[in-house]
């Protein structure tokens, strides 16, 4: 689930001490120098040489440099400008058939050697309350090798006054078109991961991600009604030549209401859009309850994935691993099992990769140093796979890792995340505006909004950015107070059309969370404009005293 | 490296204080453990321990910020953290909102740590778990649980005479139980500063009994109920109101607290007359640092809601100076007044209503209104005369906070709480309350 860790950032920017929730501040000259692979190699090896000698059957060591920027403004003023530094090194231990894990931002070779011993020891105390041993499907280890996203334009060398002079424009924009107030930021990210394993890996890799949202405030005081319109930008797995948007990266939403991104963002032209719609959803119509068929934009759908598919998927949620805290899972291992469950209708197909290029998800190797790979979810409607890690695979009756296992920090045991898993577009030629054409009675969503599933992954309730009332084959006016409930797979069973590939693209979540202690994820998950028939709307207006 | 003491921060902060040629500097150090253990399916899948002390400075030249931190503590680091601030610092636009922090002040200490707690080791974790481990398997049950511990310190300082140090410590657990056939599922939470006011044995067999009670529920028809909510159903709930009790916001207009035409509802009457809330850094049962960080402004007693009546908004340094108002420290917990009755006393005096034990994946759906939307979780039943009398499907609802403040019917006896998404410490009673919003129902157990 999508987690609050970004208001806890967005919070932590506005206050007058400007601490930073990432980590170590380091000065800008120092962002591109990478530590030397010699040392991570040499350190990796003291943790494995200890370990190994203390007793333990297995061990990896991930030796982690996380960098991230982030710019936080409010109308024309800069309100923080952070860059923050987290080093040090994970080791993680199979002794007595049981994990131990413990992490030391201390970068010596005494330091890690004593951590691994330390890994063991608490995996022997864990074994007291192991029913069953541990067992690892297996892995080539593929000697030293690495693995980097694809970028032009690294952000950690454009000048940071012209990433503030970029959101001032957009907040600018925002408020010459309707806006009362204006916040924007900016998040860039560089995980800088080196991984090795008793298994004989050595793998370096440099991922990037950003992300650049915004909420345009409109505010009617006579009648003290406010209405906000975020930002449609997706976060991507790429360099700052995201912001480099060129005609053929916009897409023209159905019936031309808005502007979309696809491949790279214009955050100035959206926020221009934003502030008008902001002011328009001040007196948009609000919706009359009831089913509606549902046409949702891909900006939107994703986190409907995200949370029904996504995570339902997940293997460990399947088997009771997250029962106390993110949950468990509907898509029980017997309706995987019969080969026939219907988690969507014969036109829904669900991939999960770590390969798609600009992904939020895309990597070489997890952090088990299993290499990143695409495989089938959910096919012509019936749920044929989960997520895997290294020592799940067998209970699937698979005999390799699917690479799912992820830490958020050095500091962190890495453990069960989902990989993009994503709606694949239609087969059939249509496009948005043809989409529309068939609905009647229906609703057009743009745009990320609340969300909320149950623990199993089943009840669910949406609301998003924009809505416009479709009527008889027309898009109309804007709606407000809109939210649909319905249960993923009466839901899923309810698609009836998807737009084909032209029209796919990707939505994601920079800070997914799961597990205890909470960690973060990104993700990207991709659909092309897809409806829905016949879910049910609820009126959301309320009054309070 | 160890915990520092008094002694150790200050000398510190003196030093980066006097290597800081800027106008304003300010030192944070925050240092200590972690430890904890997780399970599920009836054995432990991880456990950790987690040791880190950073420092962090801020500088000001004029209007102009930057900020480093560094995790080492010998002359020459703390040298570079500070010319890093500087540096970023020069690079950075003016702020016109820019406000220097406050000039010294003294901190009035609060029993934030217990020695007990300091002292956990892995066995003292590995026991915590053993205990529903192997209660569960006496009873064909599986536990999913998490223990843990923390034993820390902060220390701030800024180059106008602040200076404060104090350490804390505190444990958190919480424990699902479900039965094997995954039909009845039950969850606690008990969270503490000092570990000798918690029972592991006690708070597993809530979880447990909640679980056998649960399995083969009915189904209820969606609509407005009578519910009792215990402390753990409401804590998002009320954080997510008080994340919206700031004094800007509501001036703006972008808030709940907004008053129409203009200004905000400050002294307004919201909520019913028996809902009184206050921070207090002191209060024995939730202590909290009695500074906050982020301004380095001392926290101080205030009500936050009196007789129903909105007693106090937030205010930002900047913003109280625009508004002609005093800042203060913004509030580390949250007390909320209760009864003396327990949640089983307040479920004897009910005609019909709903139990609920814990909410999940609160989320806002209309900040004009508060409304959020969630869902009930691990333990909901039916209550007729005066006693439960089956176990009931969960629900989704629709409500705000301050409808329901509103429709208080009675309040039982305050309990000690974190929220699964609020740093905030917690003293919330459970409640009774009339016509609470549930829309939808959910097959999820």
């Amino acid at each position: 689930m999508e987690r609050r860790t970004f208001l806890k950032v967005s919070a932590a920017a506005g206050g007058t001490l400007l601490v930073p929730v990432f980590g170590n501040a380091i000065a800008a000259e120092e962002l591109v120098n990478p530590m030397a692979i010699q040392f991570k190699k040499a350190l990796a090896d003291a943790a494995l040489n200890a370990a190994t000698k203390a007793g333990a059957s297995y061990c990896d060591v991930r030796i982690g440099r996380y960098l991230n920027q982030f710019i936080t403004t409010r109308d024309t003023n800069v309100e923080n400008i952070v860059n923050t530094e987290s080093s040090g090194v994970g080791v993680r231990v199979l002794a007595n058939g049981a994990y131990g894990f413990v992490a030391t931002n201390v970068m010596t070779a005494d330091a890690v050697a004593e951590a691994a011993r330390q890994a063991v020891a608490i995996a022997r105390a864990n074994a007291r309350l192991q029913s069953e041993p541990v067992r690892l499907a297996p892995v080539k280890g593929v000697g030293e090798v690495a693995w980097a996203t694809p970028f032009t334009k690294d952000w950690r060398t454009v000048p940071v006054k012209d990433k503030a002079e970029m959101l001032i424009a957009a907040n600018k924009a925002a408020l010459a078109t309707g806006a009362t107030f204006m916040t924007s930021m900016l998040f860039q990210v560089n995980q800088q991961k080196y991984f090795a394993s008793t298994d004989g890996s050595y793998i370096d890799q440099d991922i990037h991600r950003l992300w650049s949202p915004f909420t345009a405030t409109a505010v009617d005081k006579a009648s003290g009604k406010f209405r906000t319109r975020d930002g449609l930008s997706s976060p991507a797995g790429m360099g700052y030549e995201f912001f480099d948007a060129q005609p053929r990266h916009k897409v023209r939403a159905a019936g031309g209401v808005t502007t979309l991104y696809h491949g790279a963002y214009d955050i100035v032209e959206d926020a221009k859009a934003a502030g008008r719609q902001a002011r328009e959803k001040l007196t948009a119509k609000s919706v009359e309850p009831g089913k509606y068929d549902l046409v949702l934009s891909p900006e939107h759908l994703f986190l409907t994935i995200h949370e029904s598919v996504g995570h339902a998927t997940e293997l460990d949620r399947v088997l009771g691993y997250e029962a106390n805290y993110a949950g468990t899972s509907f898509a029980t291992l017997d309706k995987w099992q019969s080969k026939k469950f219907k988690y969507g209708s014969d036109i829904v197909n669900f991939v999960a990769d770590r390969t798609t290029p600009g992904s939020l998800g895309a990597v070489g190797y997890d952090d088990e140093g299993v290499p990143g790979k695409r495989w089938d979810i959910i096919k012509d409607g019936v749920l044929v796979n989960y997520q895997a890690t290294r020592d799940q695979a067998h209970i699937i009756g698979e005999h390799q890792s699917h690479g799912c296992s992820f830490a958020d920090s050095w500091s962190s045991v890495q453990f069960q995340r989902m990989p993009n898993v994503s709606l694949q577009a239609g087969r059939k030629k249509l496009t948005p505006d043809e989409l529309v054409k068939d609905v009647k009675k229906g609703i057009y969503i743009l745009g990320r909004g609340s969300y909320s599933i149950d623990q199993q992954r089943y009840n669910f309730q949406f609301g998003g950015q924009l809505f416009y009332e479709i009527k008889d084959g027309k898009i109309t006016q804007q709606l407000g107070d809109v939210a649909y409930q319905a249960n993923t797979q009466e839901f899923w069973n309810a698609c009836t059309a998807m737009c084909d590939e032209r029209d796919w693209r990707m939505g994601g979540s920079f800070f997914d969370g799961k597990g205890q202690p909470s960690q973060i994820s990104a993700v990207s998950h991709g659909s092309s404009t897809t409806r829905f028939n016949g879910i049910n709307v609820i009126n959301t207006a309320r009054k309070i005293a | 490296m160890k915990k520092l003491n008094q002694e150790d921060t200050k000398r510190i902060t003196d030093k980066v204080l006097s290597l800081s040629k800027a106008d304003e500097c300010t030192v944070t150090i925050d240092g200590g453990r972690t430890g904890n253990i997780r399970y599920a399916r009836n054995a432990v899948s991880t456990a950790g321990l987690v040791e880190n002390t950073s420092l962090a400075v801020s500088v000001a030249f004029g209007k102009q910020q930057g900020t480093a931190m560094i995790n080492e503590f010998d002359d020459k680091s703390l040298e570079k953290a500070v010319r890093r601030a500087e540096d970023l610092a020069r690079l950075a636009p003016e702020n016109p909102e820019f406000m220097p922090t406050p000039s010294g002040a003294a901190f009035k200490a609060s029993a934030t740590f217990s020695d007990k707690t300091d002292a956990i080791d892995p066995e003292f974790r590995a026991q915590v778990a053993a205990y529903s481990i192997e209660a569960c398997r006496k009873n064909k049950l599986v536990a999913a649980g998490f223990f843990t511990d923390e034993s820390a310190f902060q220390a701030i300082a800024n180059s106008r005479g602040v200076f404060g140090h104090q350490q804390r410590t505190s444990v958190d657990f919480t424990c699902t139980v479900r039965t094997e056939d995954g039909r009845g599922s039950g969850w606690v939470r008990r969270d503490a500063s000092d570990v000798s006011k918690f029972d592991a044995r006690e708070a597993a067999d809530v979880a447990i009994e909640k679980a056998l009670r649960s399995v083969e529920a009915k189904a209820l028809e969606p609509g407005r109920y009578t519910v009792i909510l215990e402390p753990a159903a409401t804590a998002d709930l009320l954080a997510y109101m008080f994340g919206a009790f700031d004094a800007r916001s509501a001036d703006e207009g972008r808030s709940f607290l907004a008053r129409k035409g203009g200004g905000n509802r400050l002294g307004d009457k919201l909520f019913d007359e028996q809902v009184n809330v206050w921070a207090d850094p002191w209060h024995p049962d939730v202590p909290v640092l009695p500074w906050d960080s982020q301004t380095m402004l001392p926290r101080e007693k205030m009500d936050l809601i009196k007789g129903g009546k909105i007693a106090a908004l937030q205010y930002s340094p900047f913003w109280a100076k625009k508004q002609g108002a005093r800042a203060v420290g913004q509030p580390g917990n949250i007390v909320m007044a209760g009864g003396s009755k327990s949640t089983a006393e307040l479920i004897a005096n009910t005609k019909k209503g709903v139990l609920v034990t814990r909410t999940w994946y609160i989320r806002m759906v209309d900040p004009q209104s508060v409304l959020l939307t969630g869902l009930t979780r691990d333990g909901t039943f039916y209550i007729e005369n005066g006693k439960i009398k089956h176990p009931i499907k969960n629900f989704r609802f629709n409500e705000s906070p301050v409808t329901m403040l509103n429709n208080i019917d009675e309040l039982g006896r305050p309990e000690i709480l974190a929220g699964d998404e609020t740093p905030l410490q917690l003293l919330i009673p459970a409640m009774r309350v009339r016509d609470f919003n549930f829309t939808s129902l959910s097959d999820a157990v």
